[in-house]
């Protein structure tokens, strides 16, 4: 399973990339969301998988999934989220006060000061 | 601290004091207050002559960072003192004559008297350092204090060129000294240089001993301006005449010459060092008084007769090493060209302050320095005038003067060094006598032009601004000392050759003193030898080229002017900013996106590239969980989803494809048993499609883009090239498995330590509450961030 799931981390990561490399605002945030996507799946299965009860110790179980992995993922997507709601409000407001989201546009040289 | 060392930081304390006492005390001019200090040390120093000459030097240790071995040790021995002497005396005289030469209502006197004690203490410190670091302490200093005079007028344009020329090339100089004293320390284990010596025997052998003896020298070329470093010195004249012939002539040029003594007893061994120092300082000698001559401005003169006499001893203090190598010591006839040395570097100190002082007072008088406009000021200035005479004729090596005594010492040194049998001396060691020779004709030809064109001629009061009168007895005074100093010791060279000169001959030579003592004389008369009618030659062509300069002077413009020295130093430092604003604007462009594609290119090359050399790449996947159906078909799911994101036309499918992703996670949540996390990514997920949806309800139209091909496809290969490195990673990274995970202590722990069953939230708030306290922090910052974002508008004056 972790052969199939380190491919799919894979392909996440190389459409982030390319939304990313794009002049266009709009997709640079939604290649940010994929990219955290892509991180938060490689932290599980870096973690391993099923190898156990989910981690309640109410399940009984005799093997439980390694709960570290899953904390250090709750906290990353909190984390990403509070960053990315940011991100959209600020390529809002830069839009509306810029008037484009053209990556060719928006560039802070000295020249333009 | 003891005595010695408040001697060298009382120019510094006193510096301090003198914005003060300029600002209370405005009727007396400040250099007043600052004369009285170099007298007293100058008076404090003497004293130290007899211990020297007896062969006790004074050592005094003041410890400052003694865990790095660094301390504060005052060292005052024959070559030390002699600096030290130098520099009191002169900087007395030369404080004197600014006194009277620089205005107390025109000029803001107290930065430059500050500047003055501030090069006065740091060269007293180069020159009494015992400790290589603390050296180079004072050795920067006196770089910096240097630019600071040199840019004494700074609203001209030349002053500060001239400052900024100084500093690069004596700054260079010094950092690769630095280089050099911390190899040197390396070696020897030591920053003192008593120490260093007495390692002398074993130092050249170390492999390091090349590199720090290059090192050194470069240091001591820049500063004592050596071809081809020369090139700072003549604009360093834009500074006030005293700084010139304080600091650009008699003492900071000097500081070379100094480290090359100083050093001598560890280098001078080596073929190297003696090839190096006698070579450089040979054609520095040459080539400063064959340029010399083309000058029209009296200081620029001056400036080429400085280089060019700073190479004569330079090339001298080499030819004298050759005395390590002849083990009698009865006629050694190398040390001769150590004796020559010393004693030139204490004339050319005489002559050559007198005559910046000379040239000072022409200036001062006439409003001019050119000597196209200058002529026939004798009658009106006869004082001067004789002053001029003795300075020039010294420096030209005639007889009665001092200059005379070190130009045959001078002349015997090179022509013993044509007879040196060692280092291959005896195939090109005949070329010294030879530039020795013609380089004092053309000596003798600008001391000439120096007192002829000035003083007699024509009279062209129509060419200068003021009118021309002997300068006032104040101005005078320090030049008269100089110039009498100048018989004194042409009569007397015994006077100071017991008391001064030897022990400084011990200090460069200290393996020959056990063999005897040096019994330094030096005779006015030799007799009818060579040397002699050498000097008849100089005179005797130097005169015929002298009346005939109008003819040969065109020899001059033969040379291209773009093959300069200083076309080069310009042209260096302008193409060097060129091609670093060219590189930085190659790379700077300002687009985000090539930057990121500077940053996953490296990452491609970085990770990948170790990868593959380090053999990393490992699949073993024998420990992996099996593949069930369903998470392949949800695997599907997110691919189709993300290919639907890359390829979407319209904004909204983009959104809902993004989400449909995001779900698609929180399914793999909850098949890889993580319900904490499905939950949450379910939440998050709906409330980000919200903003999105909401974002992109003000934002343009999501269309595709039509871009080059070239830039698809490069954007195409980067992102595989990072998708392939992190697949690549995550591979191998399954594949070794090192050690257990430490989450059993959770499983085992939760309940029992912390009171909780889901373990998750146990971590999250009890095992690492800490995380979440500063996430709970990150999501106040950004929603109080985005809420000042949509409140506050400050752009174009107006408030929102």
């Amino acid at each position: 399973m972790e052969i199939v799931m380190s491919f799919i981390i894979g392909i996440l990561f190389t459409a982030a990339t390319y939304l990313i490399l794009s002049k266009s605002l709009i997709r640079i945030i939604i290649g940010t969301g994929l990219l955290s996507h892509g991180a938060h799946l490689l932290l599980l299965t870096m973690g391993g998988l099923k190898r156990g009860a989910a981690p309640l110790l109410g399940e009984n179980a005799s093997a439980y999934t390694d709960p570290l992995p899953q904390a250090l993922i709750l906290t990353a997507i909190v984390i990403s989220f509070g960053v990315t709601a940011f991100f959209l409000v600020l390529a809002y407001r830069s839009y509306q006060e810029l008037g484009t989201d053209n990556m060719d546009k928006l560039r802070g040289t000295d020249r333009n000061e | 601290m003891s005595l010695l060392h408040l001697a060298i930081l009382s120019p510094f304390l006193l510096a301090v004091f003198i914005p003060l006492l300029y600002k209370h005390f405005r009727k007396i001019h400040t250099g007043w207050f600052v004369l009285v200090l170099p007298v007293i040390l100058f008076i404090y120093l003497l004293q130290f002559i007899k211990g020297n000459v007896e062969g006790n030097p004074t050592t005094k240790t003041l410890s400052w960072i003694p865990s790095l071995g660094i301390d504060f040790t005052v060292y005052v021995d024959g070559l030390g003192l002699l600096f030290a002497l130098l520099i009191t005396g002169i900087g007395a005289l030369v404080v004197l004559y600014s006194i009277y030469y620089l205005s107390k209502d025109k000029e803001s006197l107290h930065t430059f008297y500050v500047y003055l004690l501030m090069f006065m203490g740091a060269m007293l410190g180069v020159v009494l350092s015992d400790n290589l670091i603390v050296l180079y302490t004072f050795w920067e200093l006196t770089s910096l204090s240097s630019f600071l005079l040199i840019g004494y007028w700074y609203h001209r344009e030349k002053s500060r060129y001239g400052a900024q020329k100084s500093m690069l090339i004596t700054v260079f100089g010094g950092l690769s000294m630095l280089a050099g004293f911390i190899l040197l320390g390396m070696m020897a284990d030591t920053f003192s240089i008593r120490e260093l010596i007495a390692q002398a025997d074993t130092i050249p052998s170390h492999p390091l001993f090349i590199p720090a003896l290059l090192l050194v020298l470069l240091g001591a070329f820049t500063k004592s301006a050596q071809f081809p470093f020369h090139i700072w010195l003549p604009d360093a004249m834009e500074a006030p005449t005293p700084v010139s012939a304080y600091l650009h002539s008699a003492t900071m040029v000097k500081a070379g010459i100094y480290l090359v003594a100083r050093l001598s007893p560890v280098f001078a061994g080596s073929a190297e060092w003696l090839w190096l120092v006698a070579g450089f300082g040979i054609i520095t000698l040459f080539w400063g008084s064959f340029s010399a001559v083309k000058q029209t401005d009296l200081k620029s003169i001056l400036a080429f007769s400085t280089i060019s006499q700073l190479g004569m001893i330079m090339s001298m203090l080499g030819i004298g090493a050759a005395a390590l190598h002849y083990d009698y010591l009865d006629d050694n006839i190398y040390l001769i060209a150590t004796t020559a040395a010393i004693f030139h570097l204490i004339n050319h100190a005489t002559f050559k302050g007198s005559l910046f002082m000379v040239v000072g007072i022409v200036d001062h008088e006439t409003g001019t320095r050119d000597i196209r406009k200058l002529g026939g000021l004798m009658t009106l200035m006869p004082i001067t005038f004789t002053l001029a005479i003795i300075g020039s004729f010294s420096m030209a090596g005639l007889p009665p003067f001092n200059g005379f005594l070190s130009k045959e010492m001078f002349f015997t040194a090179m022509l013993h060094a044509s007879t040196l049998d060692i280092f291959n001396f005896e195939t090109w060691g005949i070329l010294f006598p030879i530039l020795a020779w013609i380089a004092s004709i053309f000596t003798f030809i600008y001391s000439m032009i120096l007192v002829f064109k000035t003083f007699t001629g024509k009279y062209k009061p129509e060419e200068l601004d003021k009118k021309p009168h002997e300068a006032p007895i104040g101005m005078l005074i320090s030049p008269i000392v100089l110039a009498s100093l100048v018989i004194i010791i042409a009569f007397f060279p015994n006077l100071i050759a017991q008391s001064l000169i030897e022990p400084a001959m011990v200090s460069i030579h200290p393996t020959l003193l056990e063999m005897g003592s040096f019994n330094t004389k030096i005779y006015f008369w030799h007799g009818w030898n060579l040397e002699l009618f050498m000097t008849i030659g100089v005179v005797g062509i130097g005169s015929a080229l002298f009346l005939t300069l109008t003819k040969w002077s065109g020899l001059y413009d033969l040379f291209p002017k773009r093959l300069t020295l200083n076309n080069l130093y310009d042209h260096g430092l302008i193409s060097m900013e060129r091609s670093a604003t060219k590189l930085n604007s190659l790379y700077m462009t300002g687009f985000i996106r090539n930057y990121l594609v500077f940053i996953f290119g490296f990452m491609i090359f970085a990770l990948g590239g170790s990868l593959l050399t380090k053999n990393a790449f490992i699949v073993d996947f024998t420990a992996a969980a099996p593949v069930g159906l369903y998470e392949v078909v949800l695997a599907l799911v997110l691919v189709a989803g993300v290919l639907t994101i890359l390829f979407s036309k319209s904004r909204l499918s983009a959104i809902i494809a993004l989400g449909a992703v995001g779900y698609t996670i929180a399914l793999f949540f909850v098949l890889f048993r993580a319900p904490d996390l499905a939950l949450t990514q379910l939440l998050v997920e709906t409330v980000s499609v919200a903003l999105f949806l909401l974002c992109f309800y003000h934002l343009p139209e999501y269309k595709k883009q039509q871009k080059r091909l070239s830039f698809r496809l490069t954007n195409l290969l980067i992102s595989l090239g990072v998708g392939t490195v992190v697949t690549l990673i995550a591979l191998s990274a399954n594949s070794t498995r090192l050690f257990d995970s430490i989450s059993s202590y959770y499983v085992d722990a939760s309940y029992t330590e912390a009171g909780g069953k889901n373990m998750v939230n146990v971590i999250l708030v009890d095992f690492r509450g800490f995380d979440t306290l500063f996430e709970i922090v990150v999501l106040g910052i950004g929603a109080l961030g985005i809420y000042s974002m949509i409140k506050l508008r400050l752009t174009r004056g107006r408030q929102g």
